[in-house]
């Protein structure tokens, strides 16, 4: 398992790079009543279940998703822990959870379709649905506005 | 083969400086690490048109520019692709011993050449390993040019610097020159030729693969081989570092903006599809170039002489077989990348060997990969599983190239 891990972590480590060493460009579209993480997935909750995604910032940044590893349905995921990952063409990078619970819905057509995390990473890129444990959890994600400004900064750094 | 590390590379630079946390952000390494990076002549070029600059064997490179990784790697194949490669290391040996020099360092039969023709080759240690793998040009038969990867300088001029001044102790004559006052550039694909012809008077319709010549080019003295590391047509131009610029503009200007300037994450893709090998992944100081599929370029004359480090092991393999074999792979589930491993599909989960190289190809839609298994196990149809992330996948052994090469060969 060493070797699975340190696998995983030098192509996470590739998409971290591409990543971070990006030109400026304009900036990613960001949607109001969702939830952002610092790793780059948004969750919007109604009632409580929760959807899950990664953001059109994280998306652009990757380029051309062509494989999505989805949990199993009945997993418990939980805040800033990896339950799945993206490939591009070129890095895998893993996805985290912004929200503890249990996944109650996983995005099949993205099997298929992996594609559509570019086109469509709010909608129908969606990863996983999520029955929410603690809503609290909610407060040490960012808004819009913070995650543009995050965003923004991360990007200036380079 | 040459070139391209990307991945590999910066995730060992990475990790010197990762922490446990965001393993997608780890800025602090970057910064750290591009204080130190050399600069192509084409740099500022690079950055003005949108080139991401990433650190490569110690270089700033672009990774890639606004187009996507897959946009790249298909518009090479259906137009063309110009690529700055002068962080790789040219080189030329002079003298009227170079040759036999050389070849005590090398697998090729370079005296068999014919003037102005070259082929790949392997650096080999004296465990028939591989210190690097290189294009070697036979000039005249007191000139050989060579071209080798950025990430292997050091060791590879320590190397022949080394054996050269041997050498030369014993009265041999041999002299190096190592080109740091040139650029290279990488023109590739169905445009290339045809765009280049524009800039130059030779006839390039006489010029095949391999060849090599010194001519004028945009109006300048360029080494111009057709060659590449795409399977695609094309070449590269040793261009003086002053006037690379120029005929970077003009490359692209005469292609009418179809030849795109293209980055090291396609120029990886394109030749993981071509089969051909990136050393560091999928040739090693331990891998010999019987096992890593390249007994094709150990000349005959060679074979039955030996007369470079390591012959033994690798005559030795020549006439028993290696105990593993370099494979293309094609593979369900996600993309295997580099260290996953290959298990028997047998249900046994034996371990079978390791993928080297590994992705999903955007001319196929489907994953490829490369790496070496056991051998018995290597011919095509063989059917086994990769594991990636802790779960195994079925995949298959498949002839390389996975996609058609396009090499302008002598009729």
């Amino acid at each position: 398992m060493a070797m699975a891990s340190s696998r995983l972590l030098w192509a996470s480590r590739a998409a971290s790079y591409l990543r971070i060493s990006t030109f400026p460009r304009a900036f990613s579209t960001v949607l109001k009543d969702l939830k952002y993480a610092e790793t780059h997935e948004w969750v919007k909750v109604e009632g409580d279940l929760a959807t899950v995604g990664i953001t059109d910032h994280a998306q652009d940044h990757l380029g051309d998703v062509v494989y999505v590893e989805l949990p199993e349905v009945g997993t418990c995921v939980s805040q800033g822990n990896n339950f799945g990952a993206v490939e591009s063409v070129k890095a895998t990078s893993d996805i985290n959870s912004p929200i503890s619970g249990e996944v109650i819905a996983v995005n099949d057509e993205l099997t298929e379709k992996p594609g559509l995390v570019n086109a469509n990473p709010y909608e129908g890129g969606w990863i996983i649905k999520v029955k929410v444990k603690d809503a609290g959890e909610l407060n040490s994600l960012m808004d819009d506005e913070k995650y543009s400004k995050f965003c923004e900064e991360e990007d200036g750094k380079h | 083969m040459r070139g391209l590390l990307a991945c590999a590379t910066l995730a060992r630079r990475a990790g010197a400086a990762a922490s446990g946390a965001g393993r997608r952000h780890l800025a602090g390494a970057a910064e750290a690490a591009e204080a130190e990076l050399k600069k192509t002549a084409l740099y500022d070029f690079h950055v003005a048109h949108g080139g991401k600059m990433v650190p490569f064997a110690g270089w700033s490179m672009p990774i890639q520019y606004k187009d996507s990784i897959m946009d790249s790697t298909l518009n090479c194949r259906a137009n063309g692709s110009l690529f700055d490669v002068s962080h790789m290391c040219g080189l030329s040996l002079h003298g009227s011993q170079a040759i036999p020099f050389l070849e005590t360092l090398v697998v090729a039969d370079v005296a068999a050449l014919k003037d102005g023709t070259g082929s790949l080759t392997v650096f080999t240690n004296e465990k028939g390993g591989a210190i690097d793998d290189s294009v070697v040009t036979k000039v005249t038969d007191k000139h050989v040019y060579l071209v080798v990867n950025a990430g292997c300088r050091d060791k590879d001029l320590a190397h022949i610097g080394a054996h050269m001044e041997a050498f030369n102790k014993k009265g041999g004559d041999v002299k190096w020159h190592i080109h740091d006052e040139r650029s290279l550039l990488a023109l590739q694909g169905p445009l290339a030729a045809p765009t280049l012809q524009l800039l130059t008077k030779e006839d390039l319709s006489k010029m095949y693969f391999s060849d090599f010549k010194m001519i004028d080019i945009n109006g300048s003295a360029c080494f111009l081989t057709r060659t590449g590391y795409t399977g695609e047509d094309g070449f590269e131009i040793s261009v003086p570092s002053e006037n690379a610029l120029d005929l970077a503009k003009a490359l692209l200007e005469k292609s009418e903006g179809k030849v795109r300037l293209t980055g090291l994450g396609a120029r990886d893709s394109l030749r993981l599809e071509a089969g051909l090998c990136l050393y560091g992944n999928d040739m090693e100081q331990h891998t010999t170039p019987v096992e890593a599929g390249l007994s094709w370029a150990i000349g005959k004359r060679r074979r039955a002489e030996g007369g470079f480090l390591g012959a033994e092991v690798i005559l030795k393999q020549l006439k028993e077989g290696p105990k593993i074999r370099r494979v293309g792979i094609f593979s369900q589930g996600p993309p295997p990348r580099s260290h996953s491993a290959i298990v028997s599909g047998d249900g046994s989960g034996e371990n079978i060997g390791e993928v080297t190289s590994g992705g999903f190809s955007p001319c196929l839609k489907k994953n490829i990969a490369m790496g070496y298994v056991k051998s018995g196990l290597h011919k095509a149809g063989t059917e086994f599983k990769v594991v990636v992330r802790g779960k195994s996948y079925d995949a298959v052994v498949t002839k390389m190239p996975f996609v058609p090469t396009k090499y302008y060969k002598a009729p």
